[in-house]
């Protein structure tokens, strides 16, 4: 990704972040975010990791902003009220995030920098031949190496069933007991 | 190119953005979106590693969107039983506003 665009992209996202603790409507703290979120799956796609761009805006900007969405307007939320108060967590907070930033420049500037590894058709290619016990010549990934392309979405389902395939039922668990817990935690209590 | 330390920092920033809304904010709603762009951050810098850092066969490090992958997941199973939560909190009290509720202040 060109240096402009990764610029461009943080920005929108960095903005939009902004905007969620800015705002004092929830509707448009709950937009803001699906901006901020849709920045940061075009960094993702930058990072040619285009399977977790396109479900970073199927989950986050679809399914979980719709949630939050619905619930605002099921509770009818009103604009937050200013409130005349102590300045201690606005106080707090500030300096929370300031020590937080100091550090991290800290870190950084004692972090070797690297760029990023060169993915071109040669590569690719040179790639197919090493891994040709994982994936055999006539497979779709070995085929999409050695045409130049990154098959992404195959290699993750290719980890994700062989390297991750008990973490992947254990999450199956995981998303089950969390449907049933939603059940009947929003299920009206008898008394 | 970006290098990685343009994703680290990008990825800071927006993690203590996070932070700030979790401190500042009362309505548990934009406290709990703000938790949402925390994770989030952890899955750029996670994708960034990913990408910086090749296999011995010169592609990708893909166990790091693994991780992302596990993380999206409950991150949404959370998004569902936090919300169920807050709806049952509102009907009981019928307020979100965490300063209004000091029933354990003692």
């Amino acid at each position: 990704m060109p240096l402009y665009l990764f610029w461009l992209f943080s920005t929108i996202m960095l903005i939009g972040a902004c905007a969620v603790i800015a705002f004092r409507n929830p509707v448009s703290s709950a937009l803001a975010m699906v901006t901020s979120f849709v920045g940061l799956a075009a960094l993702f796609i930058g990072l040619s990791a285009f399977f977790v761009g396109v479900i970073q805006i199927l989950v986050y900007s679809g399914a979980i902003m719709v949630l939050f969405l619905f619930i605002i307007m099921l509770l009818d939320l009103k604009d937050e009220k200013k409130r005349s108060e102590s300045y201690v967590p606005l106080v707090a907070g500030l300096v929370l995030v300031g020590v937080f930033f100091i550090q991290l420049i800290g870190v950084l500037s004692h972090n070797p920098d690297k760029a990023a590894p060169e993915l071109n058709a040669e590569i690719l290619a040179k790639a197919a031949e090493i891994s040709k016990l994982k994936y055999p010549e006539e497979s779709k990934i070995s085929e999409a190496l050695t045409s130049g392309s990154l098959p992404d979405v195959h290699l993750i389902g290719h980890t994700l069933f062989t390297d991750y395939n008990l973490p992947l039922q254990i999450l199956g668990v995981l998303l089950l007991v969390s449907t049933v817990g939603v059940v009947v935690l929003s299920k009206k209590q008898a008394n | 190119m970006p290098t990685l330390n343009d994703y680290l920092l990008v990825s800071g920033l927006l993690f203590s953005i996070g932070l700030a809304g979790v401190v500042l904010r009362r309505n548990i709603i934009i406290v709990f979106m703000c938790l949402e762009l925390m994770l989030s951050a952890a899955n750029l810098t996670l994708v960034a590693f990913s990408r910086f850092n090749v296999t011995e066969n010169g592609l990708p490090d893909y166990s790091g969107q693994m991780l992302v992958f596990f993380v999206i997941t409950v991150a949404a199973a959370e998004v569902a039983v936090g919300l169920a939560i807050i709806v049952a909190l509102y009907r009981a009290r019928q307020t979100i506003h965490t300063d209004e509720l000091v029933s354990l202040k003692g």
